[in-house]
């Protein structure tokens, strides 16, 4: 068989779509996570789901629709810990992540499986996946993108400054507790992919790859959507290549793939924001004393090579901690 | 004190004659009765009356821990009242919807967040008030944010983004975000606070013309610098009361109405008051009237 001979087979297609649906899905909910500051959350409420898949082992239900319920429940909690829990919420989280992992272990020993079937959910099993498990996929998808994209305002605005949106007449721990819903649902749909311990990845790697280039909130939403289907769908179709020689499972392919586009594109940000930086208008203050030196035998220009920045209605050329303006035949120290 | 100092019948309106505003107090944009407002059971405010007059431009002044942030929380619904009542435009704090009609500005709240914005998508923020769920942008939305990044004097960086800015130039984007709501009144909690003097000139002419279209603005500030020809009255708070509700001071008046700094308590976060939980479940009680 060969490689192209894999997109024939129903069980590849099916993992493309669920990944190319993870991939849309987990950044968007990621970037306002991350517009909050709460880039981890994800991760506690992944292995919050560790617990509720361990339910559904145990009780015989489907082992998703659990880990949905549980997931939902543990990221409420979290919500309204960390809602009232002033500065020691983190430790109330850390302590609701390890106690979600824990138990999950524990749960699944008790009902006679094997740390076999927890991996699967743990690091993904794509390949897996039934026709059901798609259109579960899909559905939940669609719910996260159409309340993501449609509240993005409202969103944005609660994320940004809660004080703020909440004179404005928001909900704010409405729309606090549908932010930890959405991502709690995002989880359960990024599981079969690249597992609980892993979907952390897929909310935030992507985000802080956009953000590298992007100078606007939606730039970065929609970049880290494109970069989230390139790395999930990319990453399988990687991971598909390499196992004709070695065994090599998607999650962690997806992962590293992601992270490897945020390696490529830091160098690039680092350099755009030190330009940014650079090129910013220096401000106009009346009377500051110049002196110009005494002799300069460099002429500034267009092309000379020395940033040249706005002071008000002239340009300053920079150089070793020097302003140099001209004036006339000379240049003013500025 | 007396009781008298702390009523604010008059004092501030016999000294600025408006003829526009009429007898009718009821629909006042802010009216405090007798507030008072605990802090994880610490009494921050203690029977305050204030009543705030449609286009008037009031300052609150006094030293760090005097309740000024306090009071205007309170003013905005963010903070519980342990007694009395606020109304906004004659209605009572619980019952009242119409939002959009106040505009706030946060204490050194950063304008900068986890993920890059640029200055319009921030100021835009400043519409969800107006928007309706699940709705485009519209032109009156568009409109509204140039008009109030004009009014800031920030037209011209639109498009840049928030952490390209100077903390003065990112207050004033948070002054835009306010205004693009177009309030009826205005809340700004220490808008000037560690901002340069070009940036706070920046601020007091776009508060000025704002005046000019008849805003109503109430203030905190910890000197008024170049706003001060702008101040109708000046409310001096001490420890949580009304020291004084009269004719602008001047900084130099309003610093010996109280006795020299004598609670400089770090102010800011909700639970300054209090003493720090030790542990993560012990978290305060919120009780609401």
């Amino acid at each position: 068989m060969s490689f192209l001979d894999l997109f024939a087979l129903d069980f590849m297609q099916r993992a493309l779509v669920a990944a190319l649906l993870t991939g849309l899905a987990a950044p968007a909910i990621g970037t306002f996570l991350v517009q909050r500051r709460l880039a981890l959350l994800g991760d506690g409420i992944g292995h919050v789901a560790v617990t509720g898949v361990a339910l559904g082992l145990l009780t015989g239900a489907s082992p998703t629709w659990t880990a949905v319920l549980v997931a939902v429940l543990g990221a409420v909690l979290m919500e309204l810990i960390r809602e009232r829990g002033h500065t020691n919420g983190d430790v109330a989280l850390a302590l609701l992540f390890y106690g979600g992992l824990a138990g999950g272990v524990l749960i699944t020993g008790i009902a006679g499986q094997g740390a076999a079937t927890l991996q699967a959910y743990l690091f993904g099993s794509l390949n897996s996946i039934s026709s059901e498990d798609v259109w579960f996929t899909a559905g939940l998808t669609a719910v996260v993108l159409v309340v993501t994209l449609g509240l993005s305002p409202q969103l944005f605005a609660v994320a940004s400054d809660p004080d703020f949106a909440r004179v404005a007449g928001l909900r704010v721990r409405a729309y606090n507790l549908l932010t930890a819903v959405l991502a709690a649902v995002s989880i359960t749909v990024a599981m079969r992919t690249v597992g609980l311990l892993l979907v952390s990845a897929l909310m935030v790697v992507p985000v802080a790859t956009s953000q590298q280039l992007a100078r606007s909130f939606r730039a970065t939403l929609l970049g880290a959507m494109v970069v989230g289907c390139t790395a999930s769908v990319g990453g399988l179709v990687l991971s598909a290549w390499l196992s004709f020689r070695v065994s090599v499972a998607p999650g962690p392919t997806i992962v590293l793939l992601a992270l490897a586009m945020f390696t490529a594109t830091w160098p690039i940000g680092v350099w755009l924001r030190s330009r940014s930086r650079l090129m910013a208008p220096f401000p106009e203050v009346s009377a500051t004393p110049h002196r110009s030196p005494v002799e300069h035998p460099h002429e500034h220009g267009r092309d000379c090579g020395h940033p040249a920045v706005p002071h008000g209605d002239h340009v300053d050329y920079v150089h070793d901690g020097h302003r140099h303006a001209v004036h006339g035949e000379h240049y003013d120290e500025h | 004190m007396t009781p008298a100092d702390s009523t604010t019948a008059g004092t501030g309106a016999g000294s600025q004659p408006r003829p526009e505003r009429g007898p009718d107090r009821g629909t006042d944009p802010a009216v405090l009765e007798r507030v008072s407002v605990a802090i994880g059971g610490r009494p921050i405010l203690r029977d305050v009356d204030l009543a705030v007059r449609t286009g008037e431009t009031v300052t609150l002044l006094g030293p760090n821990g005097s309740g000024k942030s306090t009071l205007v929380r309170a003013l905005t619904g963010l903070l519980p009242l342990a007694r009395g009542s606020v109304r906004l435009f004659g209605t009572p704090l619980p019952d009242f919807e119409h939002w959009h009609r106040v505009g706030f500005v946060p204490q050194r709240s950063s304008a900068t967040g986890g993920v890059p914005a640029t200055v319009r998508e921030v100021v835009g923020s400043g519409r969800v008030g107006r928007r309706r769920l699940l709705r485009p942008t519209s032109r009156a939305d568009r409109r509204a944010v140039e008009a109030a990044l004009d009014v800031v004097g920030l037209a011209d960086r639109a498009a840049y983004g928030i952490s390209q800015l100077s903390g003065g130039q990112q207050q004033r984007v948070l002054i835009a975000r306010a205004l693009a709501g177009e309030p009826d009144l205005l809340v700004l909690d220490e808008p000037t606070a560690g901002v340069d003097l070009p940036n706070q000139r920046a601020l007091a002419e776009a508060l000025a013309r704002l005046k000019e279209r008849g805003a109503t603005i109430v203030l905190v500030a910890h000197e008024i610098g170049p706003m001060a020809p702008l101040v109708d009255r000046s409310v001096v708070m001490r420890d949580g009361r009304v020291a004084y509700d009269g004719p602008p001071l001047t900084q130099e008046v309003a610093a010996h109405t109280h006795h020299a700094h004598d609670l400089e308590a770090p102010e800011g976060d909700a639970h300054d008051h209090v003493p720090h939980v030790s542990s993560p479940f012990d978290w305060e009680r919120r009780t609401r009237p």
